[in-house]
């Protein structure tokens, strides 16, 4: 079947995430019993099955709980009420962590000399109260995983809404400067794309409407990203990674349902954590490493381990089982990163239209609510028969979006990060002074791609590890196909991890056991090295060193090469490439296509 | 003008096979940990039954697939989002909380009660498909069971291959002792089919057929049957995952005579 084969619908979504699912649960409700028949509205999900690869939150869930008045969240699986939160500072209990000397003498001065006075607990300082805008009160604890299950089982029922898991979108279909619908993948390929057996061309999907929620590094948005450019002053050049896992807890630990935990200051200053407890003796944890985080051999798996490590966490989780593992990228820089949420033909919504608040830190109730927004005013159009151009999606769905809480939060928000850009103090200091003025004050920074801020290695180790010393570990990377992290870390002074098998595993059975990661055959490589010589050159390597699957590993001749079989489209590598992109200094030499498989886990 | 077929795939689900089982004890007998949380799909076993049904119904221009499925409805909702888009077919749900607990002789009779329940059933063009094996229970009789219910005799377990002639004779190879394979002919229908993998693979998600499916998969759902299980007369002697040892190491290109040797000896020698 050689032939492209093209159908119509009357609403194409991308990405089923919280926000498509606000999108369409409100959809859903609003256009049953209108003048005209409801909209059939086809969503494509990239990932094997629906809430595979997104991860456990706590949320205030404000939008969430008016979608489905009456309705009790906690029944959906492993959800619960927020009952206690605590803010933990941790100290350095190995004396590896890379502390400026500010840092270090209040650790020495403020916190262990007066931990007598203060409510200082196995080598971290948990904060007396939880400062206003970080708390989430009255909010719930839930497995975006089984939530979004939950929330397929409430849309679909009608059989006017289909969701297709497994079915990657690899283009928006453009008519000039109008989206008119979306190109599915093409099955049936070698790793290069070309035909072989089989080979089924993906189908085109024509739409009157197009809503793109396929997440901060989704392929459409980022082409129409490509295509449209940003507007005037916004930028994405602030990510991090967040790593978690969902354990089992042992049977020792006291922590109630509904307890959450928020930590910084180790395994590195700018690394925070986060644990929250589900019902049934269950954990979702992790850590967020930040792109202002310059380590140009950062790994997020060696550092969550650590982290897990730390005193005041292990003493809850010695004895716990791994039950799943994922990572994400997130888009850190909130509203300065929106893109035009508009277009003829489009929407933007969810985190990849810049909604995630990152001084609350909180990302799923602002996709949620973008969705409903969106919604609102698409089922006006609908009912009154108007066509979704520019103009119109513009006052039905943008004026609403300005006019909501989403958007007043957002811009209390979308400074409060940059202080992080000049060091961890100053990214304290920021977060608090506009978190505490309502964004009034903040401390100002610039984020720039990793090509122009990252340091080399040899730079970030200088008077810990000599260069001669670096250059003996690349090779010895090289040869025994080791990151180069394993060795710097080492010899920077971080303990080796004391595998148990059961939750301090390698990375490679923290693949298998947690994220049961795979890939169906026959697709494309999505992750593209771009310009095989910048990598050749390149003398951080840090997509190898910050691939959340170690997916990326180094090849032959110096080249770098890609596992489909490992990756967890986390996108990590997108945002972090050293070398700028031939002719494109606003992008790195990694490319992210649209490409089937991943996490296998609906727990996260 | 011969009649088209009428292909009947008899299909449970599972747990994703990359899941981490582990049994627990229930208020009513053995349960599966977590198992609501456990991410579902089609019987892998059936699931080949059901890509060469699709392939026998393309080949036969009017034959008709039905996939019978008793499994919890939200569940089977979510599956058949995956599941519609790889062939064309017709759900008949039976809404019940099965897994690999359950006594097989009564999902049996109820899969074949809703089997004599379809409209316009005729014997002499009825095809039974389903896994000769699958992965919840390693007893493999459902669907035998389901055939005796039916009357079905002539049945066929292992399937590798199925040639069908028009008139309904066919040819079928199935597996047998000793790694070798057994070819029968018979002049005719109904019988039972336990497919083992088959020769196809699995065919590409395609989006018009989930569209086409989809129209009668919710109506189905919607008007699924209750079915109430009710274990009489089973017990369980012991219930236990098999004992794991896991050692990972990633070797690309590996001879397949040297993996068949590290196997052998990461086994260790037989006791």
């Amino acid at each position: 079947m050689n032939t492209r084969l093209s159908t119509e619908v009357d609403i194409v979504c991308v990405g089923f995430g919280p926000a498509t699912g606000g999108f369409l649960a409100e959809l859903a409700r609003r256009c049953t019993g209108g003048s005209r028949p409801p909209p059939f509205v086809i969503c494509y999900e990239r990932s094997d099955d629906i809430g595979f690869g997104v991860s456990g939150v706590v949320t205030p869930a404000r939008a969430i709980k008016a979608s489905f008045p009456g309705f009790d969240l906690a029944e959906i699986p492993m959800a619960t009420p927020v009952r206690h939160e605590h803010v933990a500072y941790l100290l350095d209990p190995v004396g590896a962590s890379r502390r400026s000397w500010a840092v270090r003498a209040a650790d020495a001065t403020i916190v262990r000399a007066m931990r007598w006075a203060l409510p200082f607990q196995t080598e971290a300082l948990q904060l007396p109260w939880t400062p206003s805008f970080l708390r989430k009160e009255g909010g719930v604890v839930l497995s975006i995983g089984q939530f979004m299950q939950w929330v397929a089982g409430q849309v679909t029922g009608s059989g006017q809404i289909q969701i297709w898991p497994s079915m990657p979108v690899a283009s928006p279909l453009l008519d000039g400067d109008s989206v008119v619908g979306v190109r599915l993948i093409d099955q049936g390929t070698d790793r290069q794309g070309n035909p072989v057996e089989g080979f089924t061309p993906g189908m085109d999907i024509k739409a009157q409407l197009t809503v793109v929620g396929d997440g901060p590094i989704g392929t459409v948005g980022r082409q129409l990203d490509e295509r449209f450019g940003l507007p005037e002053g916004h930028n994405r050049d602030d990510w991090a990674v967040g790593m978690k896992m969902v354990v089992e807890l042992p049977s020792h630990c006291g922590l109630e349902a509904g307890t959450v935990l928020h930590t910084f200051g180790y395994p590195e200053p700018e690394i925070f954590g986060f644990l929250y407890v589900h019902p049934g003796g269950i954990a979702s944890l992790g850590i967020f490493v930040p792109s202002t985080f310059d380590n140009p051999a950062r790994t997020a798996y060696r550092y969550l381990q650590h982290w897990m490590r730390h005193p005041y966490l292990w003493r809850h989780l010695e004895g716990g089982r791994l039950r799943s593992w994922g990572a994400k990228s997130l888009l850190e820089s909130g509203r300065r990163g929106e893109p035009h949420l508009v277009g003829d033909g489009f929407a933007r919504i969810g985190e990849g239209s810049g909604s995630t608040n990152m001084l609350t830190g909180s990302g799923v109730d602002e996709a949620w609510a973008t969705g409903v927004l969106l919604a609102e005013g698409v089922a006006e159009l609908w009912e009154a028969n108007r066509p979704f151009t520019r103009a119109n999606l513009h006052e039905a769905y943008v004026q609403r979006r300005r006019a909501s809480w989403v958007e007043t939060e957002g811009r209390i928000a979308e400074k409060a990060r940059g202080g992080f850009q000049k060091g961890f103090i100053r990214g304290l200091i920021g977060m608090g002074v506009a978190g505490l003025s309502g964004g009034r004050l903040s401390v100002r920074g610039r984020p720039a791609p990793p090509h122009r801020r990252l340091p080399t290695i040899e730079e970030y180790y200088r008077g810990r590890i000599p260069s001669s010393e670096i250059d003996r570990m690349r090779e010895e990377s090289l040869t025994n196909g080791i990151p180069l992290h394993e060795s710097l870390m080492k010899r920077a002074g971080w303990p080796a991890i004391p595998l148990d098998g059961k939750l301090l595993m390698s990375h490679q059975d923290a693949l298998l056991v947690g994220g049961k990661v795979q890939a169906p055959s026959g697709y494309a490589d999505h992750v593209v090295f771009i310009d095989s010589a910048a990598c050749e050159k390149c003398g951080t390597r840090i997509c190898i060193d910050a691939c959340s699957g170690q997916a990326i590993a180094a090849g032959p001749d110096g080249k770098v090469a890609f596992d489909r079989e490992k990756c967890i489209h986390c996108g990590v590598c997108l945002w972090n490439c050293s070398q700028a992109r031939p002719g494109d200094s606003e992008r790195g030499n990694i490319e992210v296509k649209a490409g089937a498989g991943g996490l296998h886990s609906a727990e996260n | 003008m011969d009649t088209p077929f009428q292909i009947v795939v008899c299909a449970g689900l599972v747990p994703d096979p990359l899941q981490t089982l582990e049994p627990a004890a229930g208020p009513a007998g053995p349960v599966l940990k977590n198992e609501m949380m456990l991410p579902l799909v089609i019987d892998p076993w059936a699931a080949h039954a059901l890509f060469e049904a699709a392939a026998l119904a393309k080949r036969f221009p009017g034959s008709k697939v039905w996939l019978v499925s008793l499994a919890p409805r939200a569940k089977l909702q979510q599956v058949m989002m995956t599941v519609a888009q790889k062939a064309a077919f017709e759900l008949v749900a039976l809404d019940s909380p099965a897994g690999g607990f359950t006594e097989s002789a009564e999902i049996a009779a109820e899969i074949a009660a809703a089997i004599e329940r379809l409209p316009g059933i005729d014997k002499s063009r009825l095809l039974v498909f389903g896994g000769w094996e699958s992965a919840s229970r390693g007893t493999g009789t459902t669907l035998q069971t389901v055939g005796e219910r039916l009357g079905i005799f002539e049945q066929f377990q292992g399937v590798d291959r199925l040639d069908m002639a028009p008139d309904g004779a066919f040819q079928v190879i199935e597996r047998i002792e000793g790694g070798r394979h057994q070819a029968s002919a018979c002049s005719g229908l109904p019988a039972v089919f336990g497919w083992a993998t088959g020769e196809l693979p699995e065919p590409p998600n395609n989006p018009q057929i989930g569209m086409a499916n989809m129209r009668t998969v919710m109506p189905a759902l919607n008007r699924a049957r209750p079915v109430k299980i009710a274990n009489e007369g089973l017990s369980f002697a012991r219930v236990t995952a098999p004992n794991q040892r896991r050692d990972t190491k990633i070797i690309k290109d590996m001879a397949p005579g040297q993996i068949a040797r590290e196997i052998v000896d990461w086994i260790g020698p037989e006791q």
